[in-house]
């Protein structure tokens, strides 16, 4: 029976690291987007990415969810729960991606633009092959931040009816009249996965950080 | 004229309601190493950042060659591809080795194949004398070497002009004389060059021509011995006198002229 349990519990687990999986990247390249729109576009579509961050980080994540489903599962685009919710996510999140995106271009300097465009390159090569690089790397601290808080709300999909972890634990909570072994191993997992996305991220931070000593 | 590689025309910059400089002339000549000299906040960065169209000059026409790139639709990057810029602060591509930062404008702009422009990178820095650094990144070279890095990064685009801003202000004394050493051979090789700076000592020895800026304004220009032994202004005797008393302590500090 408990080994049913587990198994059960797992399925939702897979579930959760697919919605995460969509959500990220997803977010990462609207966000991605959105702050070199802030950064470098013109005054529109500085105005118009400031006024998207605003708004979604000013609204509480479930309830943009549950617009964006409608939006998504409507009648011009009908995506099933699992997707609809996956990218809904992505779509909350990419607000917050785009502050961290936008923070980093800040803080690795105008300079380095300067200097791209002093030796010939287009303002798109010089965010291709100077800026980015550096501001990504500047990102991958706070990022990992975000990765934990975006694999956490993909527990939010449970009230789309996505089996995802939350989901499959409520309902063994119900069956097996044990709440506190349903959430608790629900706890668990969720515990076991954030700790291994911030230590991977921990990893590659390291592992790219610029040398500074000879 | 036609023989000057570089020619501002009546070139004017204004930020806001600030007039940065008005109706400035200024003639580069092939060859030729002009020091640029005033006081600070005169505008003298701005000056040679509109020279390479990194800022837009509000009025005016600056020409490259005879051809007057300040021309609407004029392409841009081409013109930059041409002037090689030398920052006061370095700004090395933090992410790119010595190497890579000579060769990434070969690559991308020049769009070189990886070997020839890897040739032409190490060249680059064996000239400027770090051609055993190729492989260190920013953050491991002292402030000397970055700069030198710097000016192998502008050289290696084949410009037809090198603009300076100020490469040795942000030095400590006793790593100036690595830089200027370089820009002199430079100077020596008949690059053109148009140079900001206040080293005193390198613009007696090395500069063709030497013009004196204040308030946005050319006050004076002519060659060292001209400005430093009969200035015709009260206000470059002026300017010359402190700028020495300033930085003399400090070349001696460097260990001399190069
Ligand atoms: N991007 C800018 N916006 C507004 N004012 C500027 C800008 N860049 C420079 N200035 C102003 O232009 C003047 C000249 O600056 P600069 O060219 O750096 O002088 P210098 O190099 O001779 O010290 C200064 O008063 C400075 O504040
Ligand atoms: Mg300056």
């Amino acid at each position: 029976m408990l080994s049913n349990f587990i198994s059960y519990i797992l399925q939702g687990t897979a579930t959760t690291i697919a919605v995460t999986l969509i959500a990220l990247p997803s977010g990462l390249l609207v966000g991605l987007l959105l702050a070199l729109l802030h950064t470098y576009g013109g005054k529109v579509a500085n105005r118009f990415a400031a006024a998207y961050s605003l708004l979604m980080r000013s609204v509480p994540p479930i309830v943009l969810l549950f617009i964006l489903y409608f939006i998504l599962s409507g009648n011009l685009i009908n995506l099933n729960e699992f997707w609809a919710g996956s990218l809904s996510l992505g779509i909350v999140s990419s607000a917050y991606q785009m502050e961290i995106l936008r923070g980093a271009l800040l803080s690795v300097g105008s300079g380095q633009m300067t200097a791209a465009r002093a030796v010939g390159m287009s303002r798109l090569q010089a965010i291709q092959h100077i800026l980015l690089p550096q501001a990504l790397r500047l990102a991958i601290p706070p990022w990992s931040n975000e990765a934990s808080i975006v694999l956490k709300d993909s527990s939010l999909v449970y009230a789309l009816g996505v089996p995802e972890i939350l989901r499959r634990a409520q309902q063994l909570s119900a069956t097996t009249q044990q709440p506190f072994l349903a959430y608790g191993t629900a706890a668990l997992i969720y515990f076991v996965l954030v700790f291994a996305v911030n230590r991977g991220l921990d990893y590659l931070s390291e592992r790219t950080k610029l040398p500074t000593h000879p | 004229m036609t023989d000057s590689i570089l020619e501002a025309r009546k070139l004017t910059k204004i930020y806001g309601s600030n007039v940065i400089f008005k109706d400035i002339d200024l003639k580069v000549a092939e060859g030729e190493t002009i020091v640029i000299i005033g006081p600070s906040g005169t505008g003298k960065s701005t000056l040679l950042r509109c020279m390479n169209l990194l800022t837009k000059a509000d009025n005016g026409q600056i020409f490259l060659d005879g051809k007057e790139i300040t021309a609407p639709d004029y392409n841009e990057d081409q013109v930059r591809q041409q002037i090689g810029m030398v920052f006061q602060n370095f700004l090395l591509f933090n992410h790119l080795t010595a190497l890579d930062n000579v060769m990434i404008g070969l690559t991308k702009v020049k769009k070189l194949p990886k070997e020839q422009a890897r040739e032409k990178a190490m060249e680059e820095l064996k000239r400027v004398g770090l051609a055993d650094r190729a492989d260190h990144y920013p953050g491991q070279l002292s402030g000397g070497q970055q700069q030198r890095v710097g000016i192998a990064r502008a050289l290696a685009m084949d410009p037809r002009v090198m603009l300076f801003d100020e490469p040795t202000s942000a030095l400590d004394p006793e790593l100036i004389g690595e830089v200027l050493g370089v820009m002199e051979k430079l100077a020596r090789d008949r690059m053109t060059m148009l140079v900001v700076t206040h080293e005193m000592g390198f613009a007696r020895e090395v500069a063709d021509r030497i013009v004196f800026m204040e308030k946005g304004h050319i006050v004076e220009e002519g060659s060292p011995d001209d400005l430093f032994y009969h200035p015709k202004h009260d206000r470059t005797r002026e300017f010359l006198w402190k700028i020495t008393e300033l930085y003399g302590k400090k070349e001696k500090e460097a260990g001399g002229n190069p």
